[in-house]
């Protein structure tokens, strides 16, 4: 097993019902940096995001096969630890789920479900994971107003926290940025690629634009099959399958 | 012939206007029809005293207390069933042949007359469990009786609560358990509190399934296995026997009020919750 590799997907079909969502994916997730996945609708993107969390186990009809190792152990295999998976792999939404809790309460979530209960520790937690996700200044009075009251790109930046603070390895983004406004989308952004030193993240996202800004590597899917991965700037700039070409020159997608 | 949409429109508007007069005026004649009936008897005395001469006079105290302790016991005996019901059913199962099962068995047991629950809680509480009439039977009965009333509000509840909560829950490393208790039950209280209001007001206003299991002895009772006698009962009594038409009335005028006060409390409650969690 390569030490940099974070997670290997071997060979994943994933079928929904009789539908086949993946064919064949085999690629190798590098730790510590973000992996772009753009393509247009129906690709199996956001399938394939929710695959590594195992949070497709909730969509009735779903099977997958093949192999998915997060430090080279397979959790699509029976008996996996699923609680588990999910708290070592972090999700951010495409829209923004805020519970309808505190500010506090939302970040403490993940930490609480950890087993934290001393008010310090948690005080702790949600502040640096406040910071981190760039939304502590503009919130750091009001931790016990609703989380509600806030705009949806602080919505999205709080879920971004909320995600941090359980301490991931992995986070998985599936289009963040869909529903927010240039500003909101920047800020984001700013958080990711601070993030990138620490986590290792995969980032599913509708604009092309934004895998060419933040990701390090780019895959692009396209019905299901995972036509190329490789570094951004090769992927923008010379891919060696002419569909890549099309899509990110903006022929289809 | 066509009714040109300008009329149609003040049509609607008349008729529409009319039915929401009508079933007003009739709640409010019977309100207003049992006050002025009821309040001349209803002092401080009626409301504290114990019943002499069957009812004739004295007061309603122990009335009073049987009406508010048998549906809350009834309660606090069908809430949890019916909540873990509910949670069963809408988290824990996918929709299948069993589940539509217990689901169209609850809608068959909310159509039954509440004489028929009596009937099963003398026979059943009372005699084959030589319970006795007492405070107990009663409860357990009024539970079996709005049971199906929790599970379906519960179960209504529970479902409106959106699928992203739970995958937001999920994702962040919770248990199916924790998702349900952290997320879904809080979420899910203000329509759970609606059918408890709902079963409070049928409880509190039964006396056919009352009578035949908690009995209707007119002392205070002092455990849960007294019998006692709720202000419905005492109504029913007072009125189908010839005791006392004024007392009969004025028991009325108290039930009514009670539960109105019993609504407003919930209400004030439920907001409170509510507020509390988004502030």
């Amino acid at each position: 097993m390569n030490a940099d590799v974070k997670i290997e997907v071997r060979n994943l079909d994933v079928f929904i019902g009789n539908t086949r969502a993946l064919r064949g994916v085999t690629i190798d997730v590098p730790a510590r940096s973000i992996l772009g996945i753009i393509g247009p609708a129906g690709s199996g993107k956001t399938v394939f995001l929710r695959t590594l969390n195992r949070l497709n186990d909730l969509t009735r009809g779903f099977r997958a096969t093949g192999r998915v190792l997060l430090d080279g152990a397979d959790i699509l295999a029976p008996g996996a630890d699923v609680v588990g998976i999910r708290k070592r792999v972090g999700m951010l939404f495409a829209l923004p789920v805020p519970l309808p809790m505190s500010i506090f309460d939302n970040v403490a979530f993940g930490p609480r479900l950890a087993g934290t209960r001393s008010r310090r520790t948690l005080r702790q937690i949600v502040e640096s994971s406040l910071k981190a996700a760039f939304l502590w200044e503009e919130v750091k009075d009001r931790l016990n107003t609703s989380s509600l009251r806030l705009s949806g790109g602080q919505q999205q930046r709080l879920c971004l926290a909320r995600v941090l603070a359980m301490e991931p390895e992995v986070i998985l983004l599936d289009e963040p940025c869909s529903g927010l406004d240039p500003v909101s989308t920047a800020r984001i952004e700013e958080a990711l690629a601070e993030l990138k030193a620490r986590y290792t993240i995969i980032l599913v996202t509708n604009n092309t634009k934004q895998a060419a800004r933040v990701a390090c590597n780019t895959a692009f899917f396209l019905m299901g099959e995972l036509v190329e991965v490789g570094p951004t700037s090769k992927i923008f700039i010379s891919p060696s399958d002419p569909r890549t070409n099309d899509y990110v020159i903006g022929k289809f997608g | 012939m066509r009714i040109p949409p300008r009329y149609a429109q003040n049509i609607a508007v008349v008729l529409l206007g009319g039915a929401t007069a009508l079933a007003l005026a009739a709640l409010v004649f019977i309100i207003a029809f049992v006050m002025v009936k009821g309040m001349p008897a209803v002092n401080l005395k009626f409301l504290v005293d114990s019943p002499r001469e069957m009812g004739r006079s004295g007061g309603i105290f122990p009335a009073i207390v049987g009406s508010f302790i048998l549906p809350l016991a009834a309660i606090a005996i069908a809430l949890p069933a019916g909540v873990g019901t509910a949670v069963y059913l809408a988290e824990y199962t996918l929709e299948n042949r069993i589940t539509r099962v217990i689901r169209i068995g609850t809608d068959c047991l909310a159509g039954i007359p509440s004489i028929i629950f009596g009937l099963f809680g003398f026979i059943f509480f009372v005699t084959v469990l030589r319970m006795g009439w007492c405070i107990l039977s009663g409860a357990l009965t009024l539970a079996i009786m709005i049971l199906p009333t929790v599970i379906r509000t519960s179960e209504e509840a529970i479902k409106a609560v959106p699928r992203s909560y739970r995958e937001v829950s999920f994702s962040l490393g919770a248990t199916q358990w924790e998702t349900v208790w952290k997320v879904v039950l809080p979420n899910a209280v203000p329509g759970i509190m609606t059918g408890v209001m709902l079963s409070m007001g049928r409880s509190i206003g039964e006396t056919a399934a009352v009578i035949f299991t908690a009995g209707a002895a007119l002392r205070l009772p002092t455990s849960a296995f007294d019998s006692v006698r709720t202000m419905a009962v005492h109504f029913y009594l007072l009125a189908r026997e010839g005791i006392s038409l004024e007392n009969a009335y004025g028991t009325a005028a108290v039930l009514i009020v009670s539960i109105l006060l019993i609504n407003a409390a919930s209400y004030w409650l439920m907001h409170r919750f509510i507020s509390r969690r988004a502030r």
